[in-house]
């Protein structure tokens, strides 16, 4: 056999695992979430150096360094706003960015709904604890009204967010949601999301053990959706805002196009500006 | 005309050009410039307004001379105005005298009192009534004509620009409009006479007529920047407005973000990539960069900030210039933080200012803070074609990493070559956590250390040859300035010349890494120091107290926006102090 025909030994999950031990406490959904991830470059047979995992700040945030990938771990809240940066000046590569709820949907709030808005093609995946672990344990978006903290003793009293609904209405191209405690369907998940052109969001019920222990109860939850994937916004709608927060699988698959400016195509050179000026 | 006055030397004319919204001023105002340009006079023109969006009074402010110039003079010689609704808000800008000449529509009812309390002259002429003389023809080309004739500007120049204007798309504007100028022109015969423009040849070497804003956005393509993302900001936004057409045709990108934050973060993740990268924004978006240009320092990763300087804080004055950033600029990151902060010293050297800045935050992979003004951004100018500096970002790149690949390697430099994605064997993450050699995150005090070390060497290390300023003149009294405060001065310089006073100019490009060494041997021999900047603290000077070595007896001359510092203030106090 001639070396050009050998085809290269198909990629590993592990070779997506960096060195690093990650800083998680034992029994954090988040090391499921990492091999999930792993998983689902290896499905799509991608090379580490052509993928960017980017963040911002959280126990969630640290999964860059924990692979093999170019990683980028930004600051709070604008995870999104680096990744999409990153992914308009370099279509070619293929660009994750991850975190969790407090960095997604407090903080980085308004890069959420313009990420969906955009449609950039990169995918978006949210490590949802409903708390804020890193700091300890303050209520996010995502935490129940009576959840107890000593920040809000009594609970919040506030109505969660609703993150795929809100994405859906944003203009999200697929949205998802996931149970790390199924690490091979949340990769199936995942490379799906990758593979789908377009901003693709993808929830991940990720328990914090230390901060809710409660949270190991979510495999008793969870459950596949009822309903097949829809590129029906309406259709997708209607289910969203019924939906009781365990619903598992792809929700919503649309076919916007996606957003990407003309780059490295340019017809002039600098010098050719000039003109303009001149008089 | 009654006998015609020189124009002094070097101020050339000075020309206000006023009307409510709508009338038409900013375009006869273009179109006076563009033809003294094609003449061959240098000059330049400030749009200002009172502070409604559209409409209301708006004027046109020109400076034409046969030799460059920089800034605004302290006064004007001639006041055109179409009518004299509201003019009072912004009278304080038209600083007039006994020498100066008002022109008005005796329809429109007389100036304000503001501007006739120094005595100046005033003469009539029925603007409009001419204009509705030519039907299809408007009172600004009447003014257009009015002004052409009192300043010395030839008709035909002023023809050519009308015809070049309405000539191709709408001829059927043209003859009423050429009429008009004409009937202006003539109209002005009988006129009182103001300072006639010095006779200039036709020119031999290129010129451009652009703003600063223009040549800021030029300046960074130039430099290399291929990717930009904004947020709309008065007055920075033409730079966005100019750039994103632009870096279509030269194989960048524009993105309009969703915040200033966005903006910043999504830079950073583009320079990441290993694309050269840019923002544009005023001191209210530099307010919500801070954190993220921490990230910059931190994670090493090159970046421009262009900031278009307004009057601050908050919303401020937004359409009208101050230097009231430089604090910001210098000392707003978190943490120790150091990076690179340049000030372009003219309209024209915004280009060149830009262009250096993309190319040291390349060379250092650190962030650049640009400080220009609205003054520089909006001011329209004809200058010389700026040459071609040459600074081209280049960034370290590291092409062929190892398993032993350092991203932050302690090099001697500072500077550690960056591997860009894509490439096999150099990934890591980018990190603002403090992290070691490798990039890996760490708490320990020695690679704390070691990291800061590393960040405030290569900008130490670096030779930023005789571009970090323009030093000009002997003497024992030297003025240290920088920005846009640098025409007035070295109109002051030049009238000082003329007492036979000597004073030297220091204007600093580079604003941060301090360079005292660089300002003692520039300030060898000086006994006295004035500080020039436009802001109410005195920002610049207290830097300079505080960081570098000034000789002698220092003094501070400031004041805030909107008024511009006045060549007159300069030179008054310095040779005031040149008698002591
Ligand atoms: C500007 C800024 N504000 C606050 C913080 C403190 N902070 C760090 S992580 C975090 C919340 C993390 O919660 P989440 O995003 O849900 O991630 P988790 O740790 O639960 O994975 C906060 C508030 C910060 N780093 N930066
Ligand atoms: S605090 Fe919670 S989210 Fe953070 S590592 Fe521990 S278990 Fe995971």
């Amino acid at each position: 056999m001639s070396t050009a025909s050998v085809a290269a030994a198909p990629i590993t999950a592990a070779a997506f695992k960096s060195a690093y031990k990650p800083i998680w406490c034992p029994g954090c959904g988040d090391y499921s979430v990492l091999s999930s991830i792993t998983k689902a470059f290896a499905m799509l047979d991608l090379r580490p150096e052509n993928v960017a995992v980017v963040s911002g700040i959280g126990c969630s945030s640290r999964i860059p360094a924990y692979t093999t990938c170019y990683g980028f771990h930004g600051v709070h809240g604008r995870a999104l706003a680096a990744g999409t940066g990153l992914k308009v000046a370099r279509p070619d590569l293929t660009v994750l960015v991850a975190g969790g709820d407090g960095d997604g949907y407090s903080i980085g709030g308004n890069h959420f709904l313009h990420a969906c808005r955009r449609n950039v093609d990169l995918t978006y995946i949210v490590m949802d604890n409903h708390v804020y672990g890193m700091t300890k344990g303050q209520p996010s978006p995502t935490t129940e009204p009576d959840w107890e903290s000593k920040l809000s003793p009594g609970g919040t009293g506030l109505r969660t967010f609703h993150p795929l609904v809100v994405a859906l209405a944003s203009g999200a191209n697929f949205i998802a949601r996931t149970f790390a405690g199924d690490p091979n369907g949340t990769a199936q998940i995942i490379a799906d999301a990758i593979r789908t052109p377009g901003f693709s969001f993808v929830e991940i019920l990720s328990p914090c053990v230390t901060l809710r222990p409660e949270q190991r109860g979510w495999k008793e939850q969870a459950h596949p959706a009822s309903v097949a994937t829809t590129s029906d916004p309406a259709k997708a709608a209607r289910y969203l805002m019924t939906d009781d927060g365990f619903n598992i699988g792809v929700l919503y698959k649309g076919n916007r196009k996606p957003y990407q400016p003309p780059m490295g195509k340019g017809t002039k050179r600098v010098a050719d500006l000039e003109a303009e000026f001149s008089i | 005309m009654h006998d015609k006055v020189k124009a002094q030397g070097g101020r050339g004319v000075s020309i206000a050009l006023a009307g409510s919204g709508g009338a038409g001023v900013m375009t006869a105002g273009n179109m006076l410039l563009k033809a003294a340009a094609q003449a061959g006079w240098y000059g330049l023109m400030v749009r200002t307004s009172g502070p409604q969006i559209r409409g209301g009074e708006a004027a046109a402010l020109l400076r034409i001379s046969a030799e460059p110039v920089e800034c605004l003079d302290d006064r004007f010689d001639l006041v055109i105005a179409i009518d004299w609704q509201n003019i009072h808000r912004f009278a304080d800008e038209l600083p007039l005298d006994a020498g100066s000449l008002m022109v008005g529509d005796p329809d429109q009812g007389n100036p304000p009192e503001v501007l006739t309390q120094r005595g100046t002259r005033l003469a009539q002429v029925p603007i409009k009534k001419m204009a509705k003389a030519i039907p299809g023809s408007w009172p600004n080309m009447i003014m257009l004509g009015i002004a052409a004739a009192l300043v010395g500007l030839p008709l035909d120049a002023v023809k050519s620009v009308v015809e070049a204007a309405y000539g191709k798309k709408k001829k059927e504007l043209l003859t009423p409009n050429l009429a008009a100028v004409e009937a202006g022109f003539a109209s002005a015969q009988t006129l009182p006479a103001v300072p006639q423009l010095a006779a200039v040849e036709p020119t031999q070497t290129p010129r451009w007529l652009l703003t600063g804003n223009q040549a800021a956005g030029y300046g960074a393509l130039r430099g290399g920047v291929r990717f930009v993302a904004g947020y709309p900001i008065t007055p920075a936004t033409e730079v966005l407005e100019w750039l994103s057409p632009a870096l279509t045709k030269v194989g960048g990108t524009l993105l309009q973000a969703e915040d200033e934050l966005a903006s910043i973060n999504m830079i950073i993740g583009a320079s990441f990539g290993g694309v050269p990268s840019l923002t544009v924004t005023a001191g209210p978006g530099l307010a919500l960069m801070a954190e993220a240009l921490g990230l910059a320092v931190a994670a090493e990763v090159p970046v421009v900030v262009l900031d278009v300087m307004r009057g601050g804080p908050s919303t401020g004055i937004p359409a009208k210039s101050e230097q009231s950033d430089v604090s910001i600029a210098l000392f707003g990151l978190h943490g120790d933080a150091p990076h690179l902060v340049i000030a372009p010293n003219s309209i024209a050297d915004c280009l060149g200012a830009t262009q250096w800045a993309v190319h040291l935050a390349e060379a250092m992979q650190s962030p650049a803070i640009v400080l220009s003004d609205q003054f520089f951004g909006q001011t329209q100018a004809v200058v010389d074609r700026p040459a071609d500096m040459h600074f081209i970002g280049e960034r370290a790149k590291a092409s062929a990493p190892t398993e032993a690949y350092k991203r932050y390697a302690l090099t001697e430099s500072g500077v550690s070559p960056m591997s860009i994605p894509g490439t096999p064997g150099g990934a890591y993450t980018a990190d603002g956590l403090t992290h070691n050699e490798r990039g890996v995150p760490s708490s320990q005090a020695a690679d704390h250390l070691a990291q800061l070390d590393k960040r405030e060497r290569k900008l130490l290390r670096h030779d930023y040859g005789d571009y970090w300023a323009e030093i000009d003149g002997q003497g024992e009294i030297a003025v240290i300035t920088f920005g846009s405060c640098t025409g007035p001065v070295r109109d002051a310089l030049a009238r000082a010349a003329a007492d036979g006073i000597k004073v030297r100019l220091v204007s600093m490009r580079l604003l941060a890494p301090a360079q005292p060494e660089r300002l003692s041997e520039a300030l060898r021999g000086v006994k006295k120091v004035l500080v020039v900047e436009q802001n109410h603290s005195g920002q610049f000077h207290r830097y300079l107290r505080a960081d570098f070595d000034l000789p002698g007896e220092v003094r501070s001359l400031r004041h805030p926006g909107p008024l511009p510092i006045h060549a007159e203030e300069i030179y008054r106090k310095i040779t005031e102090w040149s008698l002591m």
